[in-house]
C-alpha cells in the first residue's frame, strides 16, 4: 500500500500533482458494464460464467430488477465443477445450450469471465470457439473477462468492445470514414449522428451497434472517435486494424462536445462555416441550459471518488462551464492517451488521484469539506449522514449526459442535492 | 453449473456481513477481490444505513495474484484493527479468495493481534447466504459465551424464584426482512407476559453482549434460518430450551404466548385476554366476505412462508393454492405445512421455476419476495412482500412488524390491500356492463397506473382476445360460437378464465366440440360447489 506523490512531466499536460494510492478499493468489477452493454446491443445475451457472488452482483448493481427476464444470466461454478474442468466444459455447453434453447432471439451470445473462472483457469475463449462452431450460423459466441481481478468497473466495457473488434469486417475501400466507439444511450446516439450528417460526414458507424447482425467495417482509413474515456485496449485493437484513433476531449459540456465534433469534422476537413453551422444552435441551446444551473454551482467545491474514468472530463466540465471548484480528482486509471485533450483543461488546485484507499481517501475527504462529493452507492448514505451532500456516480454512467442537449442535464446531476440540502429543514 | 438469472440469497460472506453489520464492536476483514465491495451498497442503499458496514476487503487484483496476497490479507488485517479498534474481528474470504487458499485463519493467528479473533470457514461453492449468516452467528456465539459454558453434563440450576425470567431474542439481523420491528413487537409481548429480556442478538449486540448468552433462561429464536444453529448449541451447552414457534398471525402469537409462558413458568392467560389484534375483527367484518376463498400462493424463505401460509388460511379465509421455499435447508418444514393445504411443496431457487408455477396456479394474489413482485407485475396478479430478499421498499419508515399482535395487524393489510376491497368487488359485479365500471377498472385506491393496459376495451373484445390466446395453446380445443363468446365477456374478468377453462374442460369431457351458451352455464352448473 504505497503512497507516492509525484509531479507530471508529460508535456503539454499541466502541472497537478498525482496521488498514487493501493489499498482498498471501493468500485465495481468489469461484471456490471453488462448492464448497459445488454440494454446497447440488443440480440446479445451475456453469459457471466462465475459464482454466486456475481449473479448477486448483477442483481444488486442493476440496482431494481426492472426486466423480469433479462439478457443476461450466470452460470454459476458449483463445488463438482471445481473438481474437474472437463466436467466444467460440459456443464457450461450444457448450459448454453439450455439459454439458447430458450432465447431464440439471440444472435451473439458473449461468454463473460469472472474472478473464479480466471483462478480456476477455465479457457472461455476455447469454450467460446467450440461454442461457435456449435452454433453457427444461428449464434455467434465471443467471449471476455469482466472479473475484478483484471477489470474495474467500466473497462468490463473496454473488454467487450476488444473483443468485438476482431468480427468487424474489413472495410472495402481505404477512403476516410468514422467509427464513433463506446456505448452511448440511443437518444444521445441519434443526436450525434445527426450533428455528424449536417457537417456532411455520411460515412459514420458506430461501434457497439444495436444490432450484432449489423457490425460496422473498419480498415486503414477507419478514423476512431472515442465517446468514452474508458476504451484503451479498444482503440489499441482497432489501430491494430489500420484504424486511426483522433484524439480529442470528451463529449461532456458545450465545450466537450464542440472539441469532439471538431476532431472528426478536422479529420474530414468540415470547412469552418460549415462546422459552425452544423453546432452553433446545440452550442446555445447548451450554454443558455448549463446557465439555468450556475448560480447553484458556481464557486461550490467538489471532490471525486474514482469509480468508472470518467472523472477527469467530468471534472473538467464541472470547472469550465459551471464554475465548482474541484478539489481532488480521483480515477481508478488515469489513461494519459486517452485524456491528452482534457488534462491540460483541469484547473490549477485540484489533485489528480489514481488508484484507491478507501479509508485515507475518506481521511482527506474529510479533511476537505467539500460542498458536493462524487462516490459510489457504497459511500453515499454514510456521507450524508455526516453531512455531506453527495452525488451518486453510477448515474453519471447510466443516464444520458453526454452532447450539447444533454448538458444541462449533466450539471443538474449536481444541482439537484445541493438544492435539496438547501430546501431541507427537517 | 447452475443457470442464474435472478438469485434468492447471495453468497454465504455476505450473510456473514450480515452478521456483522447487525452487531456492535465487531469488524469483519474479507479476503475478496476487486469488485466484491458492491455488497456494501445493499446495506446503504436498500437498508438506508447511515454508516459503512463494518468491512475490509483486501480488493486484490490480477497483479497481487503473482505476488503475496497472504501479506496483503495480512496488511489489511492489521490497518482494520489500527483504524476502527472493534472488540473482534471476523475474518473469512468470498468466493476467488477460497479458490487461491490463503488461508485466512492461519494468518490471522499468526498476526500477533489482541483483539480476539474469529476464523469464519465460508464455502461459497456450496453454501448459500442465509448458511453464512447462520454459521457466522454460531460461530461467534461460540467464541463469546464458549468460555462462559458449565461443564458437560451439568443440569442447569432452576431460576431462582426471587429473580424475573429472562430471556435472548435470537436471530435478527442487517438486511433482515423487518426484523427491527419484529424485535420491538416481541420485546413488548415478553414484557407483559413478565419475562425480562436478556440479550437480543446479533441485532445491536456486541462480544460483551454475546459473552452474557448463557445467563438467560431460555431462547426466543425468531428466524430459524439465522438462529437455528447457535440455539442448538445453546441448548447443549447451557441447558437453555428455545422456542419453536414463530408468532406471525393471530393463532401463532397465541401459541407463541403459551410457549413462552411455559418456559418461562408464568400465566399467559392476562396477556391471551387483553389481546389486542384487529385481524380477527376486520376479517369477520363484512367487507371481508370477498376475500373468501382468494386463490393465493405463498412463496420465500421458510419462515415467512409458513407463517404467512398459516394467516392466509386460517386468518383471511384465503385459499393457499401454492406454498414454497427457496431454502432448500427448511424443505421438510415446508413440506409438512404443504400437506396441511393439500398443494405440492416448491423448494427451488431457480427463479424460472417459480414463475412457472405460479403461471400454472393461476392465483388472484402472490405473497412472496421481491422476485415474485416482478413475476406477479408481469402476470398482472396482485402482489405482496413477505421475505427476503428484501428491496428498498420493504424499509418502511413507520413501525411495521409482522410479527405479534401488531405484525397480525400488519399481514392484514399487507394481504388485503393489493385486492379490489370488498365493496368495490361487489360493485363491479352488479355494474360490469358499466361503461365506468368496465374490465380495465382498476382498483381505484392503486391508482391509474394500475389499469389493465393489455386488455381489450370491451368486455366482448377482452373474451375474444381471451379465446384468442387459448387457442394457441391448443388446436384442438372446442369451437366457442359468437353467442357463447360474448356471455364469456359477461362474466366478471377475474373469473373469466377460470370461467373459460371449466366450460372447456366440461366440453372436452364431453366431446362437445361446439360451446353455445347452454354449454355455458351448463358447465357453471356442473361446477358449481
Amino acid at each position: 500500500m504505497s503512497l507516492a506523490v509525484t509531479p507530471r512531466a508529460t508535456p503539454g499536460c499541466t502541472d497537478l500533482p498525482v496521488l498514487r494510492e493501493r489499498g482498498q478499493r471501493e468500485v465495481f468489477c468489469g461484471l456490471t458494464g453488462i448492464v448497459w452493454l445488454h440494454r446497447k446491443i440488443q440480440d446479445a445475451f451475456f453469459l457471466i460464467v462465475g459464482s454466486r457472488t456475481c449473479a448477486h452482483l448483477m442483481q444488486s448493481a442493476a440496482g431494481v430488477m426492472i426486466f423480469a427476464e433479462p439478457r443476461f444470466a450466470t452460470a454459476i461454478i458449483e463445488e463438482r465443477d471445481l473438481a474437474g474442468l472437463a466436467d466444467a466444459n460440459a456443464e457450461l455447453d450444457r448450459v448454453v445450450e439450455r439459454l439458447l434453447a430458450r432465447r431464440p432471439d439471440i444472435r451473439l451470445l458473449f461468454l463473460v469471465g469472472s474472478c473464479p473462472s480466471e483462478v480456476i483457469k477455465l479457457d472461455l475463449k476455447r469454450a467460446a470457439a467450440r461454442l461457435d462452431t456449435r452454433f453457427a450460423p444461428r449464434v455467434r459466441v465471443l467471449n471476455y473477462s469482466g472479473s475484478g481481478i483484471e477489470t474495474t468497473f467500466t473497462q468490463g466495457e473496454d473488454a467487450c468492445l476488444a473483443a468485438l473488434v476482431p468480427e468487424l469486417p474489413e472495410a472495402e475501400d481505404r477512403s476516410p470514414r468514422l467509427l464513433v466507439v463506446g456505448v452511448l444511450p440511443d437518444v444521445v446516439e441519434d443526436q450525434m449522428l445527426r450533428l455528424f450528417a449536417a457537417m456532411g460526414l455520411d460515412r459514420v458507424a458506430v461501434l457497439p451497434p444495436r444490432r450484432s447482425t449489423a457490425l460496422p467495417a473498419v480498415g486503414p482509413g477507419t478514423l476512431v472517435l472515442l465517446a468514452q474515456p474508458w476504451l484503451g485496449e479498444t482503440a489499441r485493437a482497432l489501430e491494430a486494424r489500420g484504424c486511426r484513433h483522433l484524439p480529442a476531449p470528451f463529449p461532456l459540456g458545450a465545450e466537450g462536445t464542440t472539441g469532439w465534433l471538431r476532431a472528426a469534422a478536422d479529420a474530414f476537413d468540415v470547412s469552418p462555416s460549415r462546422f459552425r453551422e452544423a453546432t452553433a444552435l446545440g452550442i446555445a441551446r447548451a450554454e443558455k441550459a448549463v446557465a439555468a444551473h450556475r448560480p447553484v454551482l458556481e464557486g461550490k467545491s467538489v471532490f471525486l471518488f474514482p469509480d468508472s474514468q470518467i472523472e477527469v472530463p467530468l471534472a473538467r466540465f464541472l470547472a469550465r462551464e459551471c464554475g465548482m471548484r474541484p478539489l481532488e480528482i480521483g480515477t481508478p486509471y488515469l489513461h494519459r492517451g486517452l485524456l491528452e485533450k482534457e488534462l491540460p483543461l483541469l484547473p490549477d488546485g485540484a489533485v489528480l488521484s489514481e488508484g484507491q484507499h478507501v479509508d485515507r481517501q475518506l481521511d482527506r475527504l474529510r479533511a476537505a469539506r467539500p460542498d458536493i462529493t462524487v462516490c459510489g452507492l457504497g459511500l453515499a448514505n454514510p456521507l450524508e449522514a455526516e453531512g455531506f451532500t453527495t452525488k451518486w456516480s453510477i448515474e453519471l454512467v447510466f443516464t444520458p449526459i453526454q452532447g450539447y442537449d444533454q448538458a444541462a442535464d449533466l450539471a443538474g446531476l449536481f444541482a439537484r442535492p445541493l438544492d435539496r440540502a438547501r430546501r431541507l429543514r427537517v | 453449473m447452475q443457470l442464474a438469472v435472478w438469485t434468492y440469497e447471495g453468497p454465504p460472506h455476505v450473510g456473514a456481513m450480515r452478521i456483522a453489520a447487525a452487531m456492535r464492536d465487531v469488524h469483519l476483514v474479507l479476503h475478496a477481490p476487486q469488485g466484491d465491495t458492491y455488497a456494501d451498497l445493499l446495506f446503504t442503499m436498500i437498508e438506508r444505513r447511515a454508516t459503512r458496514p463494518p468491512v475490509t476487503y483486501t480488493t486484490f487484483q490480477a497483479r497481487d495474484l503473482g505476488g503475496d496476497t497472504a501479506k496483503l490479507f495480512r496488511d489489511a488485517l492489521i490497518e482494520a484493527n489500527d483504524r476502527f479498534r472493534p472488540a473482534a474481528i471476523l475474518v473469512g474470504a468470498s468466493c476467488t479468495a477460497e479458490l487461491i487458499q490463503d488461508d485466512p485463519q492461519g494468518l490471522a493467528r499468526t498476526a500477533g493481534l489482541e483483539v480476539p479473533v474469529v476464523p469464519l470457514e465460508l464455502p461459497s461453492y456450496a453454501k448459500k447466504e442465509n448458511w453464512g449468516a447462520a454459521e457466522t452467528f454460531y460461530r461467534v456465539v461460540r467464541a463469546f459465551a464458549g468460555p462462559h459454558a458449565p461443564p458437560p453434563g451439568t443440569v442447569r440450576p432452576p431460576r431462582p424464584s426471587d429473580r424475573p425470567p429472562r430471556a435472548n431474542i435470537l436471530g435478527p439481523t442487517a438486511l433482515g426482512f423487518r426484523h427491527r420491528d419484529d424485535v420491538a413487537e416481541i420485546r413488548r409481548l415478553l414484557a407483559r407476559l413478565g419475562v425480562e429480556v436478556n440479550v437480543v442478538a446479533p441485532l445491536g449486540a456486541s462480544p460483551a453482549d454475546i459473552a452474557r448468552l448463557g445467563e438467560a433462561d431460555f431462547n426466543v429464536v425468531l428466524y430459524p434460518e439465522i438462529a437455528g444453529t447457535a440455539a442448538s448449541w445453546l441448548a447443549r451447552s447451557f441447558g437453555q430450551k428455545a422456542t419453536r414457534t414463530v408468532p406471525i398471525g393471530v393463532g401463532a402469537t397465541r401459541d407463541f404466548v403459551r410457549e413462552v409462558a411455559e418456559l418461562a413458568g408464568v400465566d399467559p392467560s392476562p396477556v391471551l385476554e387483553e389481546e389486542d389484534s384487529r385481524l380477527p375483527w376486520y376479517s369477520r367484518s363484512v367487507d371481508s366476505t370477498y376475500l373468501t376463498g382468494k386463490r393465493v400462493f405463498v412463496f420465500g424463505d421458510a419462515t415467512h412462508a409458513i407463517g404467512c401460509a398459516r394467516v392466509a388460511a386460517e386468518e383471511l379465509g384465503f385459499t393457499v393454492v401454492g406454498l414454497g421455499t427457496y431454502a432448500r435447508e427448511f424443505a421438510r418444514d415446508v413440506r409438512e405445512a404443504a400437506a396441511r393445504y393439500g398443494v405440492d411443496p416448491l423448494v427451488t431457487d431457480d427463479y424460472l421455476e417459480v414463475e412457472a408455477k405460479i403461471a400454472e396456479a393461476a392465483p388472484e394474489l402472490v405473497l412472496g419476495t421481491q422476485m415474485e413482485r416482478h413475476i406477479a407485475k408481469k402476470h398482472r396478479i396482485p402482489c405482496a412482500v413477505i421475505s427476503a430478499p428484501v428491496h428498498v421498499q420493504d424499509f418502511p419508515a413507520r413501525y411495521s412488524p409482522v410479527m405479534g399482535f401488531e405484525g397480525a395487524n400488519v399481514l392484514f393489510d399487507t394481504f388485503v390491500h393489493p385486492l379490489m376491497m370488498g365493496l368495490e368487488e361487489h360493485l363491479l359485479a352488479m355494474f360490469r356492463e358499466d361503461f365506468e365500471f368496465h374490465d380495465e377498472a382498476a382498483p381505484s385506491h392503486l391508482g391509474a397506473t394500475a389499469t389493465v393496459a393489455a386488455a381489450a376495451s370491451s368486455p366482448a373484445a377482452a373474451a375474444v382476445a381471451l379465446l384468442r390466446s387459448r387457442r394457441s395453446e391448443a388446436s384442438d380445443a372446442p369451437v366457442w360460437t359468437p353467442e357463447a363468446t360474448k356471455e364469456l365477456g359477461k362474466v366478471p374478468f377475474f373469473v373469466r378464465a377460470k370461467a373459460r377453462r371449466n366450460t372447456e374442460r366440461y366440453a372436452a369431457e364431453r366431446g362437445i366440440r361446439t360451446i353455445t351458451v347452454e354449454t355455458l352455464y351448463d358447465a357453471k352448473a356442473h361446477f358449481a360447489r
